[in-house]
């Protein structure tokens, strides 16, 4: 009885970590396999396309809404302190420093991650990925490399373009509506902001989670039971993992960049 | 001196690939248990056997998808499982396979696909991949379908213009996974002719994979059937219907009682139908 479930964990745990072993290998094959341009590049494009720009209507509208929220909560609380001129640095702190890399990261998951970890599941489904693979082309080259720096190329900017728009939205929400001084809004905000420990950081945590997203996304879908349950399946553990990995990876991000 | 002498002999035997020995389980079940096989160059081989027998599964274990527990397969006389991933690779690019379901690229047309094989190896001008599409296309009845994507596809065309890729490359080896299922008469025709010619014109060595009995004893020169873990009968279709074994010729025949059962392993059905009452 206690030895069989102890058995039973010994065998989940050399699962669990050959699993993340299988994830590593094939995230080095991806990254570091020498890449061929001439073919390499028309795909990237694509993927650049998919991933991308068609993740970014949801990201604009996103940021539009969590910039005019900030505007609000922030100037409820500041202006009982008067201190409303400050505005503009806590919108574009909270932007730059958490709400832009993680919610970007929270709904590319949930946008672009699903839709591959989903696409991929289904081409291992209809054996075209074995078929790949009989034709001597290898699927992490050609399937797996280009969705994951599309992944790791678009997340950042749109993080930028997220917190851009969010910062916008401050304005709309905190000057042109609550009345406060536009130009105490950007003039504080430019004194307030540094270029290393606030906008570099920002893009780090960004291009850190993508890492992360993809890894994830790919992973779980190159590993997918190939029947429409575990397709099913692989797509909700991208979303859920996937979210709970950049929340994880923001505290310790956070600790490391902003805790001394 | 003496292992290189052997070498030789293999690459030179007509051999094209022998399994020796072969044991395979897929989780608990046993699929192969000491089956061995040989396909001779050149020629056209056939593996019969009843559906979920694990036909499929040797062609994978032939293409290296797989690894045996036990037993060798050489093809040329190297071992497929014993080489690096490096190369298999380079070892595929010899050989084809036609999947049961197609598995066609759903994010491109039939053309697009044709000539996938070919751009992937090759650095031939896109005019010159436009002509040998067009002629794999055209040897499949399939030239004016060449804009469609694989969705827009029946199950039967979707297998012709898998077909089509599969020869794209002239490959040495081809195995034929279900060829001829859903085609109509005339389809089937021209996908029995074309393995026949492609065989007999380019030299290449194929192995169909089939339950029709008919075209298989038509077009092949060698016949395996498989069954129960084992090779059951094998010979020239010639020899195989005078075999003497009654579970090679029930196969044959398609009789449903026989010596082979034809359910899948379960409890006796009128235990089951008893447990309901
Ligand atoms: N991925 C898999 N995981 C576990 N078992 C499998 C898998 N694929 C096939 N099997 C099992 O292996 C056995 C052989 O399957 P295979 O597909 O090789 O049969 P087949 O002879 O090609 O059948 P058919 O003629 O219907 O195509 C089947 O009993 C099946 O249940
Ligand atoms: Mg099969």
């Amino acid at each position: 009885m206690f030895v069989n479930r102890l058995q039973r964990l010994g065998a989940d745990t050399i699962q669990t970590v050959a699993g993340l072993g299988r994830a590593t290998l094939m995230l080095i094959g991806a990254v570091f396999g020498k890449p061929d341009v001439r073919k390499g590049f028309p795909l990237l494009i694509k993927q650049l396309y998919v991933v991308g720009v068609l993740s970014l209507l949801i990201i604009v509208v996103s940021g539009l809404f969590i910039g005019m929220v900030l505007g609000l909560q922030g100037y409820t609380v500041l202006v009982k302190f008067g201190a409303e001129g400050m505005l503009g640095p806590l919108v574009a702190l909270s932007l730059l420093r958490e709400l832009g890399p993680v919610v970007t990261a929270l709904l590319f998951a949930g946008r672009a991650g699903s839709a591959l970890t989903a696409e991929i599941g289904l081409m291992k489904a209809t054996e075209q990925i074995s078929s790949m693979e009989m034709m001597a082309v290898d699927p992490l080259r050609r399937i797996i490399a280009p969705r994951f720096w599309a992944g790791v190329i678009s997340m950042p900017l749109l993080a930028v373009v997220f917190t851009a728009v969010g910062i916008l939205g401050g304005h709309l929400v905190g000057v042109d509506w609550l009345g406060v001084d536009a130009g105490s809004y950007w003039s504080a905000m430019q004194a307030n902001v540094d270029l290393y420990q606030d906008v570099f950081n920002g893009i780090i945590k960004s291009i850190v989670f993508a890492f992360v997203v993809m890894a994830i996304a790919l992973h779980k879908g190159f590993d997918a039971v190939p029947t429409s349950e575990g397709i099913a399946k692989a797509t909700t553990e991208t979303v859920v993992t996937a979210s709970l990995a950049v929340l994880a990876f923001d505290f310790v991000l956070t600790a490391l960049m902003f805790g001394g | 001196m003496q292992a290189r002498e052997q070498w030789m002999e293999r690459i030179l035997s007509d051999l094209m690939v022998d399994i020796q020995n072969l044991t395979f389980s897929r989780g608990e079940r046993l699929i192969y248990d000491g089956m061995s096989m040989q396909v001779k160059r050149g020629q056209v081989t056939a593996i019969m056997g009843p559906s979920g027998i694990g036909k499929t599964t040797l062609l994978k274990l032939i293409g290296g998808q797989l690894k045996p527990e036990r037993g060798d397969i050489l093809y040329q006389g190297r071992s497929i499982p014993k080489m690096s991933r490096a190369e298999l690779y380079q070892t595929r690019k010899s050989m084809s396979m036609l999947f049961q379901s197609g598995a066609l690229f759903s994010e491109m047309t039939v053309f697009d696909n044709v000539a996938f094989p070919i751009r992937e190896h090759t650095k031939l001008p896109e005019t010159l991949i436009r002509t040998m599409v067009l002629m794999k296309l055209e040897a499949v009845g399939l030239r004016g379908a060449r804009d469609l994507m694989p969705s827009e596809l029946s199950g039967g065309m979707a297998r012709r213009a898998a077909l089509a890729r599969a020869i794209a490359l002239d490959p040495q080896l081809i195995m034929y996974d279900e060829p001829f299922a859903g085609q109509d008469p005339i389809s089937m025709g021209i996908v029995v002719k074309l393995i026949r010619e492609l065989n007999n014109a380019l030299g290449l060595t194929s192995i169909v994979v089939s339950h029709d009995v008919p075209e298989v004893m038509s077009i092949a020169d060698y016949v395996y059937v498989v069954a129960e873990k084992h090779v059951i009968g094998e010979g020239t279709p010639e020899q195989l219907r005078q075999h003497a074994s009654p579970l090679v010729q029930q196969f044959l025949k398609g009789e449903a009682d026989g010596a082979v059962p034809f359910h899948f392993k379960a409890a006796p059905y009128a235990d089951e139908l008893m447990e309901l009452l």
